[in-house]
């Protein structure tokens, strides 16, 4: 820790470290300075002046350097002429900083006046009323009355949207700046920004689509003002009749920690139903932040598509049948068949997991995880460890990401990445084409995806800038994806990689380690509990006495698993939705969206977080957990099945990973730095404090053990000169079934599509628009191209979940599609 | 006038062409610093001159220059040419007439500081200004006198011209830095200062264009002779531009000191015939208004003297007022000036100027009383001390210092005549 | 297709190279004023292609186009006839004189004649105080002061940019 400076505040003698602000020193020792422009996130710009104060310092001899003292042996302290903004003043030695006189009253007023000078107080109608600084500060500070004369006020557009996510309220905005600030600086998207200038400023937006940033909801929290808000909660309720409750992202392995805000709704039959999706402050996880994803992302929970009772299935077809009718058929199905397969996917629990694998051991069967990328065993060695935060990485240290996008696929770790990136890391970035991430990258390592393998071998080489810059890191943290990848190239992957931070002697380090970034937010979860892919699953399904599927739906994502399916003896499915594998299933189980449940997710760093039940469960429907329970019943195999908290008291007891963790502890909080969520809504934003829980990072599995020499995998090389290497990659915004029904992100959906280089497209004939047949063996697409020169030569990548049966990497034959006449 | 130190143009017929420059001691300091002078020692004669910044606040220069720390590279010159300010037009003689003299300012500025790159900042309406420094410059450039390796030494230097667009807050030094990058106009907090964290987040001198212009004849005559001029605090002549009512409006160079008397009527020719004077503001826009009578005339125009009347001396652009001005009709013209011109960026100035242009515009339609001047001046007054830059209190200055000291001009627009109907 | 680009390459190069690289963002207005002598007003496909050319956003181009008095985001008439009635000038008589100057040629402030090719407007000091009254014609990519004017010579400066409207016009017809 840096020096120390003690000063006064209102009397009060604090210490704190050098270079502090004078309002983060005041919130530290419990006194409010009210803020609008400043946030503790964010560089002070000092531009509201609602923070004013009178600030004294010592009056130095000039001679002895030392201060001069009062008759009374104190110090003399000195005032300005001016008061000073608190934003912008750091704290010195014996400082005297005075927050309650008239003179910081007044300007408090004053402000305030000017500010409600061109404001609509429309507070009745306002979605920030209720947790609205500026309303609050005028309770406290304001004017009686009004001294501007109605006519006298600017008249501005107020319901300007910005995009059709986030609309913009130009009477209410008061031109703070954080939400522009924020876009720039943070989220480095400045597709916001200010216009005009005078009385005239104005936010404008002028991207394509509008707002075009996957941050951009956090400007609604932070915007001290109801100037900005969702077109998801816009009107929606107001902020005191809403209840929060905890929970998590369920939409990828960052596992951000969210507040569910839940009201009761006569639009919805007197239900409790989710209003919104807001942060929950976890610095070790996501600060106060989340991505749009994880904001509007949740209507999947609430769809009508929803599995609504079990099926199962008599004389060829699925029928509704009550839970004790399904259970036996299910156990039933099981009792008679050998080789049982439980194929289950990352959205699972931790306990679902857990139950699911005591059941399928029980039957001599087989624990396959629904996942085409591996390295979860070498996570458990080589992640993270302890309390090791990604906020702590900066000079000195390294972060390596390798094929990965990780703004498309982990919005908050890309977020994480940059910053540490501008606090010092060396960041190295390793794929097949550019990605956002790049721009703060100090080595950018392009390799063809065939490449891939050989590329990071020579990371271990230890010859080029790159290796060495790894080499010499304090810290390494490594991210990896499967972009590109097969399962086998992808535990080479992990293997070596793993093998870079033994041999750069990092292994042992808390902060250094192997981060999977998985494409579900439980998928690590499932390798802690044994689950592990497989490299041939058609023929392990194709060959299963039954399959038991829970969270995967392998039918739809790919027709020769879903003939494989076809071929397994008995199918049991547990989903929220009937999926192409329900449709194939001998039984269906309706299960509990995790906003109606409990349980925990093992994020892709091994943190272990709660999420907590904010609305009654959808009638009829039943946890994972549960079901399996009940199923393992009637076959006699004895588990836990009523309550989750119970469920993960086994599985703590049973894994070593998990050894002492209880739900007690992973709700357990320490204070986190800045304090925000309190009576002070205009410090943070409308950000939640975390009462529930900031999770427990999972004890590293024997880290330093022997590590095996990685098979000699290789990519297959190219069939034929003119084959296209077809790449299924991530895009935030996919036509999943979790994502769907949030129709408000529609728009910006990702489109099943053929991404090619401008070389290939001419190559093939073809342009932006026109149509191509892709295939190999039986297997064949007509997609329509987009022609994007951040493509590869020679690679065709096609956006993942967007109904293109693409799981893996393929080779493939391409030609131009020639249309039949329409008539 | 004895003598011209910035406006020699006026005596020597032709200096805005290289050769005639060059036959009067051109670029003679220049190459003497570049050639003969460590850095330090030329900062050390800005120094010992006293000369102080021409832009405004009057600032030391010499001791602006020696700010810049020498352990974060590149530094960078800027020289401020946004002259904005109502009533003042100096810098723009200086610039048409005697370009040299300020370009060779800036170059010695730029070789004290070791800068290889120096800016011109120039408002947009002097587009054809920005155009005639650019042809200077190429020939500077063609006759060896700037580029690389100047005079055979390791000294480089270039100067580009950059062309604001609108915007009276761009003369703000760090308003103008953002300017510069290709950013929105609004000034950075200070500190900390541009001498630390300026241009590109450099270290940076900003140097008014009049202020670059006494620089070669202090570095070719050294200091000493400088303070042949004007008065002990504030060395020097001085650029006045003088307008308003005034016979004789136009920029005048005088030694500090010269009295109100002098300027207005030896220099200026009086007020128009019949008139009486009222009042001055001395620093444009961004002034308050000294009621002006016998015994204030003889007040001396320095740095200091002003202080009395609660005034400063500014960029010393002179409006004379005489007895047909209403100060509120001139109120509301200010306000309404710096309404327009303010950047938005801090609440008090943004909203303050907006409200008090409101007011201001309906007290001189008729359509307000004295509680609305009252208003106003409490309008004024809440602002005073709260902005983020001197844009904000420079407009309360007029507004204040007219009401308490011509409140019969307030009174008569509000129960009698309205000025605009 | 970038067409500023493609019809102002040497121009936009020697721009370029007033600024350090890697901040090319700093010249963004000298860009605007290229894009605005090019159509007369700076049009949102030429605020795209100066971001692209200086790799920020467009909203960031757009954010310079409004704070800026001298950039025009709309047609606006060919000249801005733009009066100074600033304090200084107006003590001398600067208000009469846009006030006749309107009457004169049967327009209001803000207003664009029927012709298409003026538009009067009042703008703050400019720097010409002394010669008040003065106004400044911005157009074609220049900006011209005219001092010490009277109804009479303002008329003139107004016709001789008229005939030079024609003339192009018949010329190119
Ligand atoms: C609102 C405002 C406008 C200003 N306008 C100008 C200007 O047009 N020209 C100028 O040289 N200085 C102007 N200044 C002063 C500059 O900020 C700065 O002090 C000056 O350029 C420093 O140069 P100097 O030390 O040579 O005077 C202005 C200051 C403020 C607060
Ligand atoms: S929209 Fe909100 S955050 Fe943005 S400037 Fe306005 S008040 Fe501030
Ligand atoms: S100026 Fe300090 S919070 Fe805005």
């Amino acid at each position: 820790m840096g020096k120390m400076v003690t000063l006064t505040i209102d009397g009060q003698v604090i210490s704190v470290p050098q270079g502090m602000l004078i309002v983060d020193a005041a919130k530290k020792a419990g006194i409010d300075i009210p803020v609008f422009c400043y946030h503790p996130k964010m560089e002070p710009v000092g531009m509201c002046r609602m923070c004013l104060v009178e600030v004294g310092r010592p009056v130095i001899d000039r001679t002895t350097g030392q201060p001069i003292l009062e008759a009374d042996g104190t110090p003399k302290i000195q005032f300005g002429p001016k008061l000073e903004t608190a934003c912008t003043t750091p704290v010195s030695e014996g400082m005297v900083v005075r927050t309650q006189t008239q003179v910081v009253a007044e300007a408090r007023r004053g402000i305030i006046e000017f500010l409600l000078t061109s404001h609509p107080l429309d507070c009745p109608i306002c979605d920030k009323g209720g947790e609205c600084p500026l309303q609050n500060l005028t309770m406290a500070y304001g004017p009686g009355e009004s001294r501007f004369q109605y006519e006298d006020k600017m008249h501005l557009a107020k319901h300007v949207p910005l995009g059709e996510l986030i609309y913009l309220d130009r009477e209410r905005c008061i031109l703070c700046g954080r939400c522009v600030r924020f876009q720039s600086n943070v989220a480095d998207d400045p597709v916001i920004a200010f216009s005009q200038r005078g009385r005239a400023l104005q936010i404008v937006t002028f991207s394509e689509p509008g707002f075009d940033s996957y941050f951009s909801g956090n400007t609604t929290d932070i915007c001290p003002v109801g100037a900005l808000t969702t077109a998801d909660f816009r009107f929606g309720a107001r902020p005191w009749e809403m209840i929060p409750t905890a929970s998590i992202c369920p939409h990828c392995p960052v596992g951000c920690n969210l507040t569910l805000n839940v009201r009761r709704e006569a639009a919805a039959g007197g239900r409790e139903v989710i209003k919104r999706v807001m942060p929950r402050q976890n610095e070790w996880v996501n600060e106060i932040w989340i991505c749009d994803k994880g904001r509007f992302g949740y209507h999947y929970t609430e769809s009508p598509e929803r599995l609504r009772q079990p099926l199962v299935r008599k004389n060829g077809r699925l029928e509704p049948a009550t839970w004790e009718e399904a259970l036996a058929f299910a156990a039933e199905g099981l009792r008679e068949r050998s080789g049982v397969v439980a194929l289950a996917g990352g959205r699972l629990s931790n306990e679902d997991f857990f139950n699911l694998y005591q059941v399928v051991t029980a039957r001599q069967g087989r624990a396959v995880l629904y996942s085409t990328m591996a390295g979860g065993d070498y996570v458990q060695r080589y992640g993270l460890s302890g309390d090791a935060n990604l906020a702590g990485l900066g000079k000195g240290d390294a972060v390596l990401v390798v094929a990965t996008d990780l703004h498309e696929e982990a919005p908050l770790w890309w977020l994480r990445v940059k910053q540490a990136a501008e606090r010092g890391a060396t960041l190295i970035v390793a794929n097949a084409r550019p990605t956002k991430l790049e721009r703060y990258a100090a080595h950018v390592i392009r390799y063809a995806y065939s490449e891939v393998l050989e590329k990071v071998q020579s990371l271990l080489a230890g010859e080029s800038p790159e290796a060495q810059a790894l080499a010499k890191a304090t810290n390494l943290v490594i991210f990896f994806g499967q972009e590109g990848l097969s399962l086998e190239a992808s535990e080479a992957l992990a293997t070596m990689l793993a093998r870079l931070l033994v041999q750069n002697g990092q292994a042992e380090r808390p902060l250094s380690g192997l981060v999977a970034v998985w494409p579900h937010a439980n998928t690590q979860g499932g390798w802690e509990i044994g689950f592990r892919p497989d490299p041939d699953l058609a023929h392990t399904l194709a060959t299963a006495g039954a399959v038991w599927v829970a969270a995967a739906d392998p039918a739809g994502d790919d027709p020769i698993l879903a003939q494989a399916l076809e071929k397994a003896g008995f199918v049991i499915v547990q989903d929220l939705f009937l999926t192409e594998t329900a449709r194939r299933a001998d039984v269906v189980f309706p299960v509990q969206a995790f906003t109606e449940r409990e349980g925990t997710w093992t994020s892709g760093e091994r943190r272990v977080q709660r999420f907590y039940p904010a609305v009654p469960e959808l009638e009829n429907t039943r946890p994972d957990f549960m079901i399996v329970a009940q199923v393992a019943d009637h076959l006699g195999i004895p588990l836990v099945g009523r309550s989750a908290s119970r469920v993960f008291d086994e599985l703590a007891r049973a894994l070593p990973a998990f050894a002492g963790l209880s739900y007690t502890r992973l709700a357990e909080v320490v204070e986190q730095w800045p304090l925000v969520g309190r009576g002070d809504l205009y410090y943070g934003g409308t950000v939640y404090e975390n009462t529930q829980g900031l999770g427990v990072r999972l004890a590293r599995m024997s880290a330093g053990a022997e590590l095996s020499e990685w098979p000699a995998v290789e990519i297959a090389p190219a069939p034929a000169d003119d084959a296209l290497y077809l790449v299924p990659v991530v895009r935030l915004y996919d036509q999943g079934q979790t994502l769907v029904p949030s129709h408000l992100l529609q728009q910006r959906m990702a489109r099943a599509a053929l991404y090619l280089a401008p070389a290939t497209a001419a190559q093939l004939g073809v342009q932006t628009g026109e149509r191509v047949e892709v295939s190999a063996g039986e297997w064949a697409e007509t997609l329509t191209v987009y022609v994007d020169a951040n493509v590869p030569v020679k690679a065709g990548l096609v956006p993942r979940s967007t109904g293109v049966p693409l799981r893996q990497p393929l080779w493939v034959r391409a030609q131009r599609a020639v249309l039949e006449p329409q008539p | 006038m004895s003598e011209y130190l910035i406006l020699r143009h006026r005596a020597i017929p032709g200096l805005e062409r290289l050769p005639v420059y060059l036959e009067h001691q051109g670029f003679a300091a220049f190459k003497k610093a570049v050639m003969e002078l460590p850095p330090a020692q030329v900062i050390q004669m800005v120094k010992d001159s006293g000369l102080r910044g021409r832009g405004g606040a009057g600032f030391p220069t010499g001791l602006k220059w020696s700010f810049l720390p020498n352990d974060l590279w590149p530094h960078y010159v800027v020289a401020n040419a946004d002259e904005s300010e109502p009533g003042t037009f100096k810098d723009r003689e200086i610039m048409e007439s005697n370009p040299f003299q300020f370009l060779e300012g800036l170059m010695i500025a730029a070789y004290a500081v070791q800068a290889n790159v120096a800016y011109i900042y120039i408002r947009g309406e002097y587009w054809h200004i920005a155009r005639w420094l650019d042809q200077k410059i190429a020939e500077l450039e063609q006759a060896g006198l700037l580029g690389e390796r100047l005079f055979g030494t390791d000294y480089s230097l270039r100067i580009y011209t950059h062309l604001g667009a609108g915007a009276y807050i761009c003369g703000e030094e760090t308003a103008l830095l953002e300017s510069l990058e290709g950013k929105l106009g609004q000034p950075r907090l200070r500190p900390p200062f541009p001498a630390t964290a300026g241009l590109y987040n450099r270290p940076t001198v900003v140097n008014n264009v009049e202020t670059l212009a006494n620089v070669p004849l202090i570095v070719l005559n050294g200091p000493a002779w400088y303070h042949n001029y004007g008065t002990d605090k504030s060395p020097g002549t001085k650029v006045f531009s003088l307008s308003g009512c005034v016979n004789r409006p136009g920029n005048y160079e005088l030694p500090f000191g010269v009295t109100f008397r002098e300027l207005i009527f030896e220099h200026g020719g009086g007020v128009p015939e019949g008139r009486t004077l009222k009042a001055v503001m001395t620093a444009g826009a961004s002034s308050v208004l000294i009621p002006m009578d016998e015994s204030v005339l003889d007040t001396p125009m320095d740095y200091e003297s002003l202080n009395k009347f609660g005034g400063s001396l500014g960029s010393a652009s002179v409006i004379v007022l005489d007895d047909s001005v209403n100060m509120a009709w001139l109120t509301q013209k200010t306000v309404n000036f710096f309404k327009h011109e303010s950047c938005g960026k801090c609440t008090p100035c943004r909203e303050g100027t907006y409200w008090m242009n409101r007011l201001a515009e309906r007290i001189v339609r008729g359509k307000a009383g004295l509680r609305e001047v009252e208003l106003l001046y409490q309008v004024a007054r809440q602002m005073q001390g709260k902005c983020l830059c001197a844009l904000g209190e420079f407009s309360t200055l007029a507004v204040v210092s007219s009401i308490d000291r011509f409140r019969a001009d307030f009174e008569a627009v509000v129960t009698k005549e309205p000025i605009y109907g | 297709m970038n067409t500023l680009r493609a019809k102002y390459a040497d121009e936009i190069q020697a721009i370029l190279a007033k600024y350090p690289p890697e901040h090319k963002r700093s010249a963004v207005m000298p860009l605007l004023y290229l894009a605005q002598r090019e159509a007369g007003y700076v049009t949102v496909q030429a605020m795209a292609e100066i971001a692209e050319i200086l790799e920020i956003s467009i909203t960031d181009v757009a954010s310079i186009v409004g704070f800026y008095t001298l950039y025009y985001d709309q047609p606006h008439g060919r000249y801005h006839i733009q009066v100074c009635t600033d304090l200084p000038c107006a003590l001398r008589g600067a208000e009469d004189f846009l006030k006749a100057l309107c009457q004169a040629l049967g327009v209001e402030v803000g207003q664009v004649t029927p012709d298409g090719l003026f538009v009067i407007e009042e703008v703050k000091c400019i720097g010409a105080c002394h010669r008040a009254p003065v106004f400044q014609v911005q157009g074609d990519g220049e900006i011209v002061f005219h001092e010490n004017q009277t109804l009479e010579t303002a008329l003139a400066v107004i016709e001789a940019l008229r005939q030079k409207a024609q003339q192009e016009k018949e010329g190119t017809a």
